[in-house]
């Protein structure tokens, strides 16, 4: 199946000389929530940017479903929607009339059933008499993605949608985006809270200083990056690990009553059985274990820290 | 790619753009008639009543052209600058620049609508001056022609300005420091004759004399260059904007970094 979106060899060099991407290469596939995770300033918005026509790229290519965003750009675009990271919204016009206003500039007749609907689904029915100004920075958002689902968009590109959200808001922007996946609509979406990538995304590429380090289907992503470790519960508190154990590594934790392991799922030999064995001659009792799966943030940690 | 014209989109920012003027109506169109009222208190009647008749005609209906002229060429420049710089300054634009629109979509759009409103401007100035003087039209054709290709004219500049300017001052700018002298300047309290030599050859560079000029034909058969002049130094001007606001598509000035 054609991708909603492939970007090839993708550089920008903004006129200040400050490289913000480097060569990057994606596809994102139809219907998938795709998490684009990375820290401030890592160029999410500039890639977003050059995709949705805002900035003009150095080199390299994007199309929509094989639309050419640059040579074929009213196709391209008539299937993308796009909701900025800045609530950058007008003050005097009302709900209703600026997201009239934005399925017009698609080029769309009007459908007044269309808009209902969306105004529906993001509780702005009841405000859509009401200015823009009136509204607080949780509506103005709503409003944002409104205008962006008003022609019907089979892309739709959130950037940051939850940046300085509260947490209620937050779940319901998050009950729009999987309800929007539902309807078939491929969604991108930029964030810097890892939590979000967790929550949402199906698959999630990470993004570094205008380079994308990996991307991998979330559930994949954080088995292959992700250590394990194995806890082991102590019957006596320890004050310090045996000497004999020296070779695991071991972690004393909870007041000497917990010692911890940690192991890579790859590797051939994790090592378990050769440790539980030597714990038995050294005489260390333990009442249970558990083994846990290192979360995704310390994975992206892990992987867009410099290396040391 | 599609090259078919878009009118729902045309269309789309020609309402957004009419709506917003019709939000200040009241100051949109009051003060300009206020200006004019006074210019024709002051020049028209104070003065006016020591300057013997100007090529033919009385000075207070001799100015009308030029008071026409002069709101219109301010007004188109101003509403066309502040449409699109507006946009751009409250970073509204993403949403023109990442919709299915052509730059001439673009352009329609926002100078058509500046462009309507100084055309619509011009009309009611027309009429508050038929209050004071007593109108006449001899070439009423022309006389649309003329406003309608000024007001656009001066509009593509004003889009132009509104471009370019990275802050209020700036847009403020060339209307006070560019568009008002060479107004002032441009024969609409005065014909050119009245001028010593080498200042009507100094005059005829301005753009605003052929302007002013051609526009009091049109009302009086009476000109300082011919009418067929005007019209063609107006063509000239409006391709002059026409090729910088295509440049400025084909490379995103200030538009897209
Ligand atoms: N118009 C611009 N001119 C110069 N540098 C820019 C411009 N826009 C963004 N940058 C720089 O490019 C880098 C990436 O920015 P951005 O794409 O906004 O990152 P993110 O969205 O991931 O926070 C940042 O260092 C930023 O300062
Ligand atoms: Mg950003």
């Amino acid at each position: 199946m054609q991708p909603a979106i492939s970007v090839s060899d993708l550089s920008k060099t903004y006129g200040s000389g400050f490289q913000a991407l480097k060569h990057v290469d994606l596809e994102i596939q139809c219907g998938e929530i795709f998490a684009l995770l990375g820290p401030n300033g890592a160029g999410k918005t500039t890639l977003i940017s050059i995709i949705c026509g805002l900035v003009n790229p150095s080199s390299g290519h994007v199309a929509a479903l094989g639309h050419d965003v640059i040579t074929d750009y009213r196709a391209a675009r008539q299937l993308i929607g796009l909701v900025p990271q800045e609530l950058t919204t007008e003050a005097f016009e009302t709900v209703w009339d600026t997201v009239t206003f934005s399925r017009g500039l698609f080029g769309l007749d009007k459908n007044r059933a269309h808009i209902e609907r969306v105004l529906r689904d993001l509780s702005l029915w009841d405000k859509r008499n009401t200015k823009i100004m009136e509204l607080s920075g949780g509506m103005k958002r709503r409003v944002l993605i409104a205008k962006a689902l008003s022609h019907e968009p089979q892309i739709l590109f959130l950037d940051e949608p939850t940046a300085g959200v509260d947490v209620e808001l937050r779940k319901a922007m998050w009950e729009v985006v999987r309800s929007l996946r539902e309807k078939g609509v491929t969604i991108i979406l930029t964030t810097h809270y890892i939590e979000e990538a967790e929550e949402m995304a199906d698959r999630i590429g990470v993004i570094n200083k205008g380079e994308i380090i990996v991307v991998e289907e979330k559930v994949k992503l954080m088995r292959q990056f992700g250590q394990k470790r194995l806890e082991l519960y102590l019957q006596e508190p320890l004050d310090e690990v045996p000497a004999a154990l020296s070779n695991y590594h071991l972690e004393l934790a909870e007041d000497g009553n917990t010692l911890v392991y940690h192991y890579d799922i790859h590797s051939k030999r994790t090592g378990i059985t050769a440790l539980l064995q030597a714990l038995g001659e050294a005489g260390v009792r333990f009442k249970d274990l558990d083994t846990k799966q290192s979360s995704l943030e310390e994975i992206f940690v892990s992987l867009v820290q410099e290396p040391q | 790619m599609s090259a078919a014209m878009s009118f729902e989109s045309i269309k789309a920012i020609y309402i957004f753009e009419m709506r917003r003027a019709g939000r200040t109506l009241l100051q949109s169109i009051i003060s300009p008639v206020i200006s004019t009222a006074l210019y024709f208190i002051v020049f028209g009647a104070a003065i006016g009543g020591r300057i013997a008749e100007v090529d033919g005609i009385s000075y207070g209906a001799f100015i009308v052209p030029g008071l026409v002229m002069l709101s219109l060429l301010t007004q188109s420049v101003s509403n066309a600058s502040f449409g699109i710089f507006f946009p751009r300054f409250a970073k509204t634009i993403y949403e023109i620049l990442s919709a299915p629109v052509s730059a001439a979509e673009i352009v329609f759009g926002y100078v058509g609508a500046a462009a309507s409103k100084s055309v619509i401007l011009g009309l009611i100035i027309l009429g508050t001056a038929a209050l004071f003087v007593p109108l006449q039209i001899d070439h009423p054709f022309v006389m649309i022609l003329f406003l309608v290709l000024t007001a656009v004219t001066f509009s593509l500049l004003g889009f132009i300005i509104g471009i370019w300017a990275d802050g209020f001052e700036k847009l403020q700018l060339v209307p006070l420091l560019i568009i008002t002298p060479l107004t002032f300047l441009g024969g609409t309290f005065y014909s050119i004759d009245m001028l010593p030599p080498l200042w009507q050859k100094i005059t005829l560079l301005n753009p605003v004399v052929y302007l002013v000029s051609g526009f009091r034909w049109s009302f009086y058969s009476a000109s300082d260059v011919s009418v067929w002049v005007s019209l063609g130094m107006t063509a000239v001007f409006m391709l002059v904007c026409l090729v910088i606001i295509h440049w400025i598509f084909k490379t995103g000035y200030r538009m897209k970094s």
